[in-house]
């Protein structure tokens, strides 16, 4: 293999002259994060309602709830961010669609929505999860002292199965962020499409992805230590400390 | 008018399976019932269709005059008032044992933090557990879980009281102090339908036993009846078993 390898090239000016490639990368990881945080808001909130939907007594629920995780997880990713950014924008009545499609933050919506409704199913999927480990007396008990169903599962319920799952869904935010390289597809620059353009223009193809690899690698470090401790801080004594 | 009034109720799990059967009896104001039978006979499934915690498909369960068994909305007050205590204590894990005394005060009767927290310290000291307010259930023994959960029903200032086999998932040397809550309370003249197979705390304080087999109200009678001459041969069976341990 014929290479030369070139790690200075982080220092160098990008083509475009708006500063060197390590500066781009630090964008698209800003990109990445951001991208990130939007989409696992989404995903948790519509998780958790979906998640609950499933453990209610209501049949209907439970059956919208499994319609929705069934659509959103079984569909590939790659499918759902072009359907956002594609198909919907189309389907939309003219104005409103025209306008969707200028936007200049247009893919990072796109990829924002298509990204956050994929977690959200799996999001749901631990939530349903972890409500149903719970003791069936613990709902009862809730019952009992006069709470409404909404009450026990806001005093009761929730806060024992978001402490149950915590573990799993600390996976599912470090999957969320993995997940926001194939936004690319779609025009965002995220840190994936910034370590490809440097590639593309630089020809250092080595130095650019094993940047990027690395950056993944501490961001997915600081989110886990992140959540140990917040895991930690967040523990019962007698109930689920020092696990 | 009894505390509780049951009447001709019958409830299904599924078409094939038939729970409680036609089951009657009353609960007078001040009255301690004792409910005993086999384990499967349907002993938690009646109690818990008195806060209706488990809904009937037959008959009508009234409590303190209201029908039990119609209502919808009001459902929630009404338990506020009917004091529960579960066989597995079924405290609230992750709220400290005053914050567990404190949750339906403030969210149910809307009394305020501090009245709520003077309520619940002075039932722990009944019970014998201040110096464990600011403790986590986990860090209790079973006894003491089980007397707090006593506390939490008790700060709701209930009308009356259920107990499903309050002792029976505890070790034996911490029965007697929940016994001992319980026989207190019964001789200040709560209201209480007690699921045990505690047969000295029944000698001791139930004015009536209940026994159950198979979903139905076998036997119906007067303590001193129950004891000295059970009717049913199932309840002789029963009683036979139990009492030669
Ligand atoms: N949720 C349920 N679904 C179906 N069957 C149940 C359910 N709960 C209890 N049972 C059944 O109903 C019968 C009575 O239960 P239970 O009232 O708990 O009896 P006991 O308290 O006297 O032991 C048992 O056979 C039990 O298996
Ligand atoms: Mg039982």
């Amino acid at each position: 293999m014929n290479y030369n390898w070139n790690w200075g090239i982080f220092w160098d000016q990008t083509p475009d002259a708006t500063g060197t490639y390590f500066g781009s990368l630090m964008s698209g990881l800003q990109v990445t994060i951001l991208l990130a945080l939007c989409a696992w808001f989404i995903a948790f909130v519509m998780g958790s309602l979906i998640g609950i939907m499933r453990t209610l007594p209501a049949r209907w629920a439970v059956f919208v709830g499994n319609a929705y995780i069934e659509m959103f997880r079984n569909i590939p990713l790659l499918v759902q961010l072009f359907i956002w950014f594609f198909v919907i924008p189309e389907l939309l009545p003219g104005d409103l669609g025209i306008w969707i499609k200028q936007l200049r933050n247009g893919p990072f919506i796109a990829a924002m929505l298509g990204l956050g409704f994929y977690m959200s199913s799996r999001v749901a999927a631990q939530i349903t999860a972890g409500i149903n480990a719970l003791p069936k007396g613990q709902r009862m008990a809730g019952t009992a002292i006069g709470l409404t169903t909404w009450q026990t599962y806001r005093y009761i319920l929730l806060p024992l199965a978001y402490r149950i799952i915590f573990p799993p869904l600390t996976s599912e935010f470090l999957n969320t962020i993995k997940n926001t390289a194939p936004a690319l597809t779609i025009g965002v620059l995220e840190l994936t499409a910034r370590a490809r353009s440097m590639q593309e223009f630089s020809f250092q193809v080595f130095e650019a992805f094993s940047a990027a690899a690395a950056i993944y690698l501490v961001l997915s470090a600081v989110v886990t230590i992140g959540m140990r401790i917040l895991e930690k801080r967040l523990a019962i004594p007698g109930f689920n400390e020092g696990k | 008018m009894p505390m509780i009034t049951i009447e001709k109720v019958s409830k299904w799990y599924n078409p094939q399976f038939q729970v409680l059967k036609n089951c009657t009896t009353a609960v007078e104001k001040g009255e301690v019932v004792v409910v005993c039978g086999p384990s499967g006979s349907g002993k938690s499934t009646l109690i818990k269709t008195v806060n209706a915690l488990e809904p009937v498909q037959q008959g009508t369960i009234m409590v303190d005059g209201l029908n039990v068994t119609t209502m919808k909305k009001d459902l929630p007050k009404l338990r506020s008032r009917v004091g529960m205590v579960f066989q597995h204590f079924e405290l609230f894990p992750h709220l400290k044992i005053v914050e567990n005394l404190c949750l339906g005060q403030t969210i149910v009767l809307g009394r305020s933090e501090d009245a709520a927290k003077a309520k619940a310290m002075k039932m722990l000291e009944r019970v014998g557990l201040t110096a464990h307010a600011q403790k986590y259930p986990g860090q209790l023994s079973g006894g003491q879980q089980q007397r707090v959960a006593i506390a939490r029903a008790l700060v709701m200032d209930p009308i009356c009281m259920l107990f499903d086999e309050p002792t029976s998932a505890l070790d034996p040397e911490m029965i007697n102090e929940v016994l001992d809550v319980m026989v207190e309370l019964a001789k200040e003249g709560m209201t209480m339908m007690v699921v045990t197979h505690e047969m000295g705390f029944a000698k001791k304080v139930a004015n009536r036993v209940i026994f159950m087999d198979a979903g139905e109200i076998v036997e119906d009678a007067q303590k001193d009846d129950f004891f000295g001459h059970p009717r049913s041969d199932r309840a002789q069976h029963f009683l036979s078993k139990i009492l030669a341990h």
